[in-house]
């Protein structure tokens, strides 16, 4: 096969050391990358290095979509164009009533001295693909820091929220969905303004609400909506709807499931939203004890404190 | 020259034919995948091949640099396909030769065996750091991987075997 002859001396180290060598280099980037986050930059380069790949990957998918779309018949457009003008006329009536809601609002929270709301900045994005990777439930959208995303931004669609921007590459960045095992959104029951966090129910697709008492008030078909006291999400965007509840005398906490009400796992096109919340500061003595109590568990998770946010604002007490 | 193939000589391996299947074989990974626990991994596959037939060449450098250009791409652990492609580049030059001494089906079988350790070892590093366990059509991914092992094979050595065909005419 091969036509020099084989070099006798010179052949390296053995290949049990490299193993080892090479063994041990990955297990200190998974230590280092899972409980520091040191090489986030090393991270960014990769992934620059690997976006082209990605992006001649989804090359046939996209020929072939508009290939199908130049085929579309007259009459499925002027079907779907009729369907549109119906939502977007719909839609015109609920604008100008918030229109005139919202002057409502910022007018009674005057009288009351309280804060006013700010506005929500949103930026369309594309979903390009999701991570490959059967653990979490994560995609990539096609708007990075170049285009001024910033991680902790809520993602939502046309529905609700689908997610949180965890990291952002100079191309493009990557959504936590809220059906990822890890994530937290804080909630509010739209029915009573009971809070609670809804948690991902990982490859199940459902949400779950931890922590939530055995007595409770919540019911089959209950709607939530983000609460927006954690500063991150902004107030009152669709999450989930209740469709079970498990009491269990034996247990302190009810077993709820919801559905998300937005479709985290199809669509193509997303908002990002812009969290500019701009909260005081928290109480001085709260953080130090905070940071004692939880400062070994949390060293490895997620560093951020807009990741953090949703995780300690509103555990309901 | 190997038993796997007695009537061919083949040609040498050009370098553009392996970074070309290796560009091929990410491409392939990078596809959006409806379930990603049943798809085959393309990359470790083509690893395999390589280290297995030019042990020389393709070692456990190229496959701990393919393991972390996946892992940032795809927004994992940094380190997670490194360590399982390593172990893979390890047993695969470690069994090279061996496995072609065998036929094509039984190579397969020793192809299967060393995917399901590299996937095993994936599983054990996700589920230490506190992921759930995703089900067992997770083994489903790597067994696919080597029943295409016979398609690999002929593909990857194509170029190797043309040259051989046209100068015995």
């Amino acid at each position: 096969m091969d036509h020099t002859p084989p070099p006798f001396f010179k052949r390296g180290p053995a290949p049990l050391v490299r193993l080892f060598f090479f063994a041990s280099l990955s297990l200190a980037l998974l230590v280092i990358d899972a409980r520091f986050r040191y090489v986030e930059g090393l991270r960014g380069w990769l992934a620059l290095a690997a976006y082209p790949l990605q992006r001649i990957a989804l090359a046939p998918i996209e020929a072939g979509e508009r290939i199908g779309d130049y085929f579309s018949t007259q009459a499925r457009l002027v079907d779907e164009n009729q369907k549109l003008r119906e939502k977007a006329l719909a839609y015109s009536q609920d604008a100008q009533r918030f229109a005139a809601a919202a002057a409502e609002t910022d007018e009674l929270r005057r009288l009351i001295d309280a804060g006013a709301r700010l506005p929500v900045e949103v930026k369309p994005a594309e979903v390009i693909y999701a991570s490959r990777d059967p653990y979490t439930q994560k995609i990539f959208v096609d708007r990075g820091s170049a285009q001024g995303v910033v991680a902790g931004s809520p993602v939502a669609d046309e529905s609700g929220i689908i997610g949180q921007v965890t990291r952002v590459h100079p191309l493009l960045s990557e959504v936590t969905l809220i059906t990822n095992p890890d994530q937290a959104t804080p909630v509010q029951v739209v029915r009573n303004g009971l809070r609670a966090i809804a948690f991902g129910g990982g490859a199940s697709g459902m949400l779950e609400l931890r922590f939530t008492a055995s007595n409770a008030e919540i019911q089959n078909g209950d709607r939530l909506v983000t609460s927006g006291i954690d500063g991150t999400y902004p107030a009152g965007l669709p999450v989930a709807t209740v469709v079970q509840i498990e009491r269990d005398a034996e247990h302190t906490f009810a077993r709820v499931i919801c559905r998300p009400a937005a479709g985290v796992d199809r669509g193509r096109y997303v908002l990002v939203l812009a969290n500019l919340a701009a909260l005081p500061p928290k109480p001085e003595e709260a953080q130090a004890g905070k940071e004692r109590r939880g400062e070994k568990s949390r060293r490895g998770r997620m560093k951020d404190a807009a990741k953090e946010a949703p995780r300690e604002a509103d555990v309901p007490r | 020259m190997f038993p796997g193939n007695p009537q061919s000589i083949l040609m040498p391996v050009r370098a553009s034919t392996i970074i070309a299947s290796f560009v091929v074989a990410l491409l392939l990974n990078f596809l959006p995948w409806r379930d990603l626990r049943l798809a085959p991994d393309f990359v470790a596959l083509v690893l395999v091949f390589w280290c297995v037939r030019q042990p020389r060449m393709v070692g456990l450098g190229v496959g701990w640099s393919l393991g972390l250009l996946t892992d940032a791409g795809n927004g994992v652990l940094l380190g997670q396909h490194a360590l399982a492609y390593s172990l893979l580049a390890f047993l695969a030059l470690w069994l090279s030769r061996r496995i072609l001494w065998f036929g094509v089906g039984l190579q397969a079988l020793h192809v299967a065996v060393m995917l399901l350790v590299a996937q095993a070892v994936g599983l054990l590093v996700r589920v230490a750091s506190g992921n759930a366990f995703p089900g067992w059509p997770i083994i489903v991914g790597p067994l696919l991987g080597a029943a295409l092992w016979p398609v690999i094979t002929w593909l990857l050595l194509y170029r190797q075997r043309r040259s051989e065909r046209e100068q015995a005419i």
